[in-house]
């Protein structure tokens, strides 16, 4: 096998060394009843040549082109070539988790850059290293809500990304907590008077999506402020981080009332490719009276015996391999490659460009929706302001593009959810108009 | 040269953060010109919803971030560059060739949302991924949703409470060897059980008596590792599930040492119910500095109807397609089906190898441990006498009483041009050294390392302050980590 590169001739030596006749003998601590005497049933070994062509012909059969509309959590953006070229650097994608932090000050720093960047970003006093992605990040700022009240009561808005949704239930089902939905109303936004009606301090956090799962922008500051104003915390989830580039970041207001708690969300937007649904990263950002309860890792920064600046995980005694079952989360790892492709995304487009970027993207969304009002018999549903998605019902007849929205929002017909970034050309938003009028 | 002279040091170049490196007014990336009418966002949007003015972020020139992360990666020791022998780990060769057909574009852009029939050839690579995962550990039913090892001990953990559910009552207990991983504990207890620890016996494994007394209707499952952290089959595994079966309690596998067994035995085989699978360990997806991994779990026929949804199926035509339809499914994990990109790399992986060839992993793998348990047991002393498979632990005791410890021990191996293994873990051993070298180190790096131990021990009786000092020779010495998480500081701030 040629990722191995002991020679027969080095077994046998080293079997000499150790005293033994056979590699057999070395597996005689397994009962014999339970070998496998037998091949295991697989595809036989493919050489190099042959793999290419296997996976070549499979990646064939998937439609990519850029004209199916589809967003809805997960975005196609243009991806800068210098990313692959640093994250290909063996030093960065085959280094284990920077536990030794003298021989792993390079992904230790990155992880300090992402930690900035996401805290500026945000608007929050600190992040953390990543986690697995938006949906599981959600749900560990349920728990982490649930940890500092001890509520166990949650109001979660209906726009909250469904998936993200479901697995937030599958992870408080059994904790005892409660989820119970906020409406939303006829402009797309979360029903405040519906939300004011009630709040009590029973709720562990008011949760919120923006751009919500329709693409609308939510107020929310207003919502934060509601929230505590009863005594509640405030968590603000993000699908789309790219909006952060020109929305007011839901951490950040001179009054500490009018900030979320928590941000949460997921980063692909920024960097990462779409590949099928993973892997991306989730980011979690919140108050630094908060940190002690936040889950994950977190990259630290500190000093040697010589003075020298140097950077390490740190708070580690939340974590599961010091604490086991009283542990802040069952977390293990972070998405640190993922992290380091956000961080050299923003390194390379700069505040100039992500600003430029976002604003492209409520521009080219804004044609869109305005050529299809103007040439087409469909509605588009929900007046409020948009980032880069919006739901299009339809007079009749399924588009091949977009997400149907029938399996989450039945109550909304036959609807679609459609997003337009700056990777649309004009074009092809026109012959996507055009494809909605015949 | 001698094999104690393999690290040299040489330029490295220091680096500032990114956000003390700026310059306003550098570009490293244009956006193509807006091509639709351009227009005031604030027509748009309530003004007092955006951003006033841009991040603050730093003005960079491409060239500028090439040569910063270009610069702060050579400060990292990677697999690449040698020996990473951290027990339970398995950090082994990432084979170039993963990268490549991850990166395809078909894999890299495809949407999980597109109709089905426009997506085809991802689902047959997850569908064979999840076929190869069952013949492989023996098991009936393939779930790759879950984003890591520790996630899909949650998902599998919450597979047998739905399970013990439908069937009236979800029972209270998980039992868990102290031996376990941290992630086993933390997992059980996030899914709502109480978990109680059962002791190791003299010979490194569970103790059947023990758990004899301690099962009862109240446990749902145990979680066991086997090979379990010392490197020590469960020589009495068909007993230990056989006990668990005969109470109505179902068996869970962490399945990170997955390595020592491929082609060899089977978990599926000796009762296990539930295992995940670290595709980053055995499977070759590359670490990534901490993630992404990927923790596929693989269950038995009665477990099967609790899957994460979606499930993929074929339809009578030969086409697959997600099936959301499952009522007694746990519900979702993580959006989407899981860490594709990763799905991908490790099926390249297990097709590069085959049958014969998996089996030949796991043999060398066993070898390679052995051979380093062989030459250093004179110097280090074993923790258990039992036989071992792909890794071996050893204690600091020999060493501990010239007040070397085990992390001196790890951090002078830094001098000697190698990364640490595992150290203090696992916990039943005091000042446990945990070795796995895995089967893509050659005779000679082992031979190299077994000699930097043995300079050590040596060093250790006759110099004992170069070793607690250590290391060295690298760019930073230890960092004061007490202090570091006195006052944390986990951004950089404008002074």
């Amino acid at each position: 096998m040629r990722y191995i590169p002991n020679s027969q001739a080095d077994r046998k030596q080293m079997l000499a060394e150790i005293g033994a006749e056979s590699i057999e003998q070395l597996f005689l601590g397994i009962p014999e009843k339970l070998r496998l005497r037998r091949l295991l049933n697989i595809p036989r070994a493919l050489t190099e040549p042959e793999l290419l062509e296997y996976f070549r012909e499979r990646s064939s059969k998937n439609e990519v082109g850029g004209t199916s509309f589809v967003g809805a959590g997960i975005y196609r953006h243009y991806i800068p070539i210098i990313i692959d070229a640093l994250i290909s650097r063996s030093e960065f994608y085959t280094a284990y988790t920077p536990y030794q932090a003298e021989i792993a000050q390079g992904t230790l720093q990155a992880i300090f850059e992402f930690q900035t960047y996401i805290a500026q970003l945000t608007g929050t006093e600190v992040a953390n290293a990543s986690l697995y992605d938006g949906s599981t990040g959600l749900a560990e700022a349920v728990l982490m809500a649930h940890r500092i009240t001890k509520k166990n009561r949650f109001l979660v808005a209906k726009t909250v990304h469904p998936e993200y949704r479901a697995v937030l239930d599958t992870y408080a089902r059994n904790l005892g907590i409660a989820v119970e939905l906020i409406d939303y109303q006829a402009d797309g936004r979360i029903d405040m008077s519906n939300l004011e009606s009630r709040m009590t301090s029973d709720f562990g956090a008011v949760v919120v999506q923006s751009p919500n799962f329709f693409g609308t922008i939510e107020n929310t500051h207003d919502i934060s402020e509601l929230a505590h104003s009863h005594g509640t915390l405030s968590i603000v989830n993000i699908c789309e981080a790219m909006a952060l580039g020109i929305l007011k970041p839901p951490g950040e207001d001179v009054s500490e009332q009018r900030t979320a708690d928590i941000v949460v969300g997921e980063a692909q937007a920024l960097g990462v490719p779409m590949s099928f649904g993973g892997p991306h990263l989730g980011f979690i950002g919140t108050r630094e009276r908060y940190v002690r309860q936040t889950p994950g890792r977190l990259v630290g920064m500190g000093t040697d015996h010589a003075g020298r600046r140097g950077f390490v995980l740190t708070l580690s005694t939340r974590e599961q391999h010091i604490r086991r079952e009283k542990a802040t989360s069952n977390i293990c790892t972070n998405q640190s490659l993922c992290a380091l492709m956000t961080t050299v995304y923003l390194a390379t487009v700069g505040p100039h460009g992500l600003r430029e970027i976002a604003e492209q993207n409520i521009l080219k969304t804004h044609y869109a929706v305005t050529e299809i009002k103007k040439r087409t018999e469909h509605t588009v549903l929900f007046s409020a302001p948009r980032f880069n998605e919006f739901v299009l019902q339809l007079d009749k007849g399924s588009p091949r593009i977009g997400l149907s929205l029938s399996r989450f929002y039945p109550e909304l017909g036959n609807s679609v959810l459609l997003c337009v970034t700056e990777t649309a050309r004009r074009g092809e938003i026109d012959a996507m108009v055009q494809g909605l009028v015949s | 040269m001698s094999n104690n002279e393999r690290a040299w040091t040489h330029i490295s170049i220091n680096e500032r953060l990114l956000f003390e490196e700026g310059s306003a007014g550098r570009r490293a990336f244009n956006v193509p010109a807006l091509d639709v009418p351009a227009k005031d966002v604030t027509e748009l949007i309530e003004p007092e919803l955006l951003r006033s003015g841009v991040p603050a972020m730093p003005e960079l020139s491409e060239v500028d971030v090439i040569r910063h992360f270009t610069r702060i990666s050579t400060w990292n020791y990677h697999i690449d560059l040698g020996l990473y022998p951290l027990g339970s780990c398995t950090m082994k060769y990432n084979p170039k060739i993963n990268e490549r057909v991850a990166r395809m574009d078909g894999f890299a852009h495809a949407h999980p949302y597109m109709p089905a029939e426009s997506i085809q050839g991802a689902l047959e690579i997850q569908k064979t991924l999840e076929n190869c995962l069952a013949e492989i550990s023996g098991m009936d039913a393939v779930t790759l949703q879950p984003a890591a090892g520790a996630h899909g001990e949650l998902t599998g953990i919450l597979m047998i409470r739905a399970y013990h559910e439908s069937r009236g009552n979800p029972r209270k207990k998980i039992l868990i060897p102290d031996s376990a991983h941290g992630t086993n504990p933390a997992s059980a207890a996030i899914s709502g059980y109480v978990v109680q620890s059962i002791p190791s016996n003299r010979r490194g494994t569970v103790d059947l008596e023990a758990l004899r007394n301690i099962v009862n209707e109240d446990v749902a499952a145990v979680m066991i590792t086997n090979p379990n952290t010392l490197g020590i089959f469960e020589s009495e595994i068909a007993e230990i599930t056989e006990l668990l079966h005969s109470h109505g309690a179902l068996v869970y596998m962490d399945g990170a040492n997955l390595n020592a067994m491929m082609g060899i035995t089977r978990p599926g085989d000796f009762g296990i119910d539930v295992l995940h699978i670290n595709l980053h360990k055995t499977f070759t997806t590359p670490h990534g500095g901490g993630g992404p991994g990927a923790g596929p779990v693989a269950v038995k026929k009665i477990l099967e109807p609790f899957l994460p949804i979606p499930v993929i199926r074929a339809n009578t035509d030969g086409n697959f397609f997600f099936d959301y339809d499952r009522p007694k499914s746990i519900g979702k994990v993580k959006a989407y089906n899981g860490q594709f990109g990763m799905h991908v790399r490790a099926l390249c992986y297990i097709l590069a190898n085959g049958p014969e060839g998996l089996k030949e992993v796991s043999e060398v793998a066993v070898l390679n441990a052995n051979y380093i348990r062989a030459k250093l047991k004179d110097v280090f002393a074993v923790a258990f006498e039992s036989p071992t498979l792909h890794e071996v632990v050893f204690s600091d005791r020999l060493q501990a009483s010239k007040d070397v410890h085990v992390w001196d021990i790890g951090k002078r191996l830094m001098d000697y041009g190698f990364h640490p293994p595992t150290v203090s873990f696992p916990l039943i051993v005091n000042g446990a050294i945990m070795i796995e070298p895995t089967e893509t180190e050659s005779k000679l790096e082992l031979d190299a390392f077994i000699d930097a131990m043995r300079s050590i021990a040596n060093e250790a009786v006759e110099k004992p302050e170069l070793v607690t000092s250590a290391p060295h020779k690298t760019r930073i010495g230890r960092i004061d980590e007490a202090a570091a998480a006195r006052r944390p500081v986990l951004r950089w701030k404008p002074d």
